[in-house]
């Protein structure tokens, strides 16, 4: 195994300065995993206590321990982190179009182009049904939330070896990290949306209100969707950097098994249920039902994504926690 | 009631070599091994591999470190590179978790482990300075309140709406150590951000040491900057290889280090662990001696000298053969690079094991204290690299031979020339 060319990173037990002085003459990269002893020990790190402590106050006590088998949650680690969370997000939303001459205009030119392909090719040449609603129309309702997903999903996986800097010299709770990408697609998402309104109004489409209530709650089915499997490639990536290209891949397949493109109805009734598995077939399918209104209303469906997108996210967190401790090590 | 401000016990850390050990997974393996059994193949990508004692991969960057630091305590770090003084910090503030032991800290902590950390070129220096703020640990309305501080503080104030990415490096610098400056944790830990930046700025970090120190907070500082933790510290700790071998009054400490590493192990290289490469050579040790062989312990700036550098070859194929010692001050800044490869002289076979060795006859650089990089390349690719292989002390000398010593105080090297004026 040609092992030197490697191109993982080096984190030296010493992060020295002296490491990268040698600039001029070939860098060698070794990677170093590292482990972490599991030691039955009674209690784990306590996250977040020490930071929030205002100067006045009595000094709180932080005990560092080695990690705990599966360590506890700790979602509470995360509020105390709430502005770093604000910052990293506005981050990701700032730099995110710099030095790009149409700026924003991405966050709706994606899924716009996209749509126009589906509808000349799909809508017109394969006429593609598309539950008596307008193509065009049909496929943005669906484009517009695949979008974020696919786009957070991409950033997410990417986002902690991406912060690796941040990782090595600082600490905070990791969770921070993917989330932020997660809150940081949300403002292209709305451009999106607001834009899928103005189709809407072209086509004389008006959504029904009763319906509306609904689009709060699949927008956030959405973000656990994209949440739950972004922690788990992000935490995967740190040690097996396969998964920046499996991602990629992953997208078009999951594309293909959510009814981006195509009526959810085109499915035999029999295998509708085993589809909604898929999280992003709830949020499509929804999204449709909402903004579009259908005959067949599918709540069931939406109610079987929401369960898987839940498992997924617990998953995802669980996994992440547990790799949280050794990605300073290894990232 | 003694209060401390961190108390550490029994703290360890290891970390795994990867490498050659067929235990390296990859993804593959991973997949591999899930046609065979997909429960096992779980549990691998669960499991943070387990360090075993006594494994030859497994490195103990911090072996049984036990101390306690009062509150208002100012600590010096020394110990050489790979001691696990780096180590020490980041375990202490939370960036990566101990193997064994525990250590109890009270009170706010921050940690300065590098200056600028988060900054991103696109963001202007007002953005900058509040997203480093909040990577550092401080609240946004903290941020407010000092902002103008900042500002003036980094001396900023006309391009502090301009993307960093267009800064010259010194006010780069300056701007992300004004926001770490301003940071008011109650226990500070603080790596190696004193030794980078130009003269101007080390003196900020200096005086911003010094109020820190006035300011009654815990600090635990590492540096290879003897002269300033002399100057900050009432206690030091010695570290070497993982174990805190020393801790007590600065003087004592620091002279301890220095007679440590100049006189004993410091040119012994065969168990360095702080070096990469695929092994096909080893440097075993390094030694600098004067023309007639004999060791020298001090180079004068024009003496002759000879770097030899013992090893050990693994590998029965070798090719093309590269060295190279580059020496560099204790900042980080390169002053020198010498190579075989560059005089066109590779060498193609070498005895199993054997003695390199490079001779300069007149030493160039002025006095001060300095490291040495050592190298080795095999068909170019990296067979042995040792970051601060040793450290060398020059002292001005008589470079030209005209009895006219090198001026004091200049740093920096000297080279043959001529003069000449004309109309």
């Amino acid at each position: 195994m040609n092992h030197e060319r490697r191109g993982a990173s080096v984190n030296h037990p010493d992060g020295s300065t002296g490491l990268h002085k040698i600039r001029l003459l070939e860098q060698p990269s070794e990677t170093i995993t590292v482990e972490s002893n599991e030691l039955t020990n009674n209690r784990a790190g306590t996250e977040g206590e020490h930071s929030g402590v205002e100067l006045s106050a009595p000094p709180n006590e932080v005990l560092i321990q080695p990690t705990q088998r599966w360590a506890s949650l700790n979602l509470g680690g995360l509020w105390e982190y709430r502005e770093l969370l604000y910052f990293l997000a506005w981050r990701d939303v700032k730099i995110r179009y710099k030095q790009t001459a149409l700026g924003m205009a991405w966050a709706v030119l994606q899924p716009f182009l996209a749509m126009l392909l589906f509808s000349i090719f799909l809508g017109r040449l394969a006429r593609m049904p598309s539950d008596n609603a307008p193509y065009p129309l049909f496929a943005f309702a669906a484009l517009v939330p695949w979008t974020f997903f696919a786009n957070s999903l991409t950033q997410a996986s990417n986002s902690l070896v991406g912060s690796a800097d941040l990782i090595k010299k600082v600490y905070f709770p990791r969770l921070i990290v993917p989330i932020s990408v997660v809150l940081g697609g949300l403002p292209d998402f709305a451009l999106s949306f607001f834009v899928l309104l103005i189709m809407m109004a072209y086509y004389r489409r008006y959504p029904p209100l009763t319906l509306l209530v609904w689009l709060p709650l699949l927008v956030i089915l959405m973000m656990i969707t994209v949440l739950g499997v972004g922690l788990l490639l992000s935490a995967l990536n740190v040690k097996y950097r396969d998964v920046r290209y499996v991602v990629t891949f992953l997208t078009q397949i999951w594309m293909f098994a959510t009814p981006v493109f195509y009526p959810a109805s085109l499915l035999p009734p029999r295998w509708r249920l085993v589809y909604s598995i898929n999280p992003m077939v709830g949020v499509v399918d929804g999204f449709r039902w909402a903004l579009l209104g259908r005959v067949n209303t599918p709540e069931l469906s939406i109610m079987i994504s929401a369960a898987s997108a839940l498992m997924i996210l617990v998953i995802g967190l669980l996994y992440f926690r547990r790799m949280e401790e050794t990605f300073a090590d290894v990232v | 009631m003694s209060e401390f401000a961190i108390k550490a016990e029994n703290l360890a850390k290891a970390y795994r070599l990867g490498g050659k050990a067929d235990d390296y997974q990859t993804l593959r393996d991973v997949l591999a091994g899930a046609a065979m059994g997909p429960v096992r193949a779980f549990r691998s990508l669960v499991r943070r591999k387990r360090v075993i004692a006594g494994d030859k991969r497994t490195i103990w960057a911090l072996r049984d470190v036990s101390f306690e630091v009062k509150t208002g305590e100012i600590v010096g770090i020394i110990g050489r590179n790979g001691a696990g003084k780096s180590t020490l910090l980041k375990v202490l503030s939370r960036i990566t978790s101990p193997t064994k032991g525990q250590a109890r800290i009270r009170g706010r902590v921050g940690s300065l482990l590098e200056v600028g950390t988060g900054f991103h070129g696109e963001l202007t220096g007002r953005e900058n300075t509040y997203l480093n703020g909040a990577i550092l640990g401080m609240k946004k309305i903290e941020i407010d309140r000092k902002f103008d501080e900042i500002v003036a503080f980094a001396e900023v104030e006309e391009f502090i709406d301009t993307p960093v990415k267009h800064y010259s490096s010194g006010t780069y610098m300056r701007l992300a150590f004004a926001v770490a400056a301003h940071l008011e944790p109650e226990i500070l830990f603080v790596d190696e951000v004193l030794a980078v930046g130009d003269v101007l700025y080390q003196k900020k970090c200096l005086r911003f040491m010094d109020n820190v120190a006035k300011a009654g907070r815990t600090v635990l500082l590492v540096t290879h900057d003897m002269a300033a933790i002399e100057s900050l510290c009432q206690k030091a700790f010695l570290l070497d290889r993982g174990r805190l071998i020393l801790a007590g009054d600065t003087r004592q400490v620091i002279d301890a280090y220095l007679s440590s590493t100049y006189v004993q192990d410091a040119n012994n290289l065969a168990e360095r662990t702080d070096r990469q490469g695929d092994g096909k050579i080893r440097f075993t040790s390094i030694s600098v001696r004067k023309k007639d062989g004999s060791p020298i312990d001090v180079i004068q700036c024009g003496q002759e000298v000879e770097f030899s550098l013992s090893y050990v070859r693994h590998s029965s194929v070798i090719g093309h053969l590269s060295l190279y010692i580059n020496v560099l001050t204790l900042s980080g800044q390169q002053m020198l690079l010498l190579g075989n490869a560059m005089l066109g002289s590779n060498f193609d076979a070498v005895p199993e094991t054997g003695e390199f060795s490079c001779v300069i006859d007149r030493f160039p650089l002025l006095q001060g204290q300095y490291s040495v990089n050592l190298l080795c390349t095999i068909n170019d690719i990296v067979a042995d690299y040792i970051p601060r292989a040793t450290e060398i002390t020059v002292e001005g000398g008589d470079f030209f031979r005209t009895g006219v010593p090198a001026p004091q105080n200049a740093g920096g090297m000297l080279i043959p020339h001529r003069w000449r004026v004309s109309e």
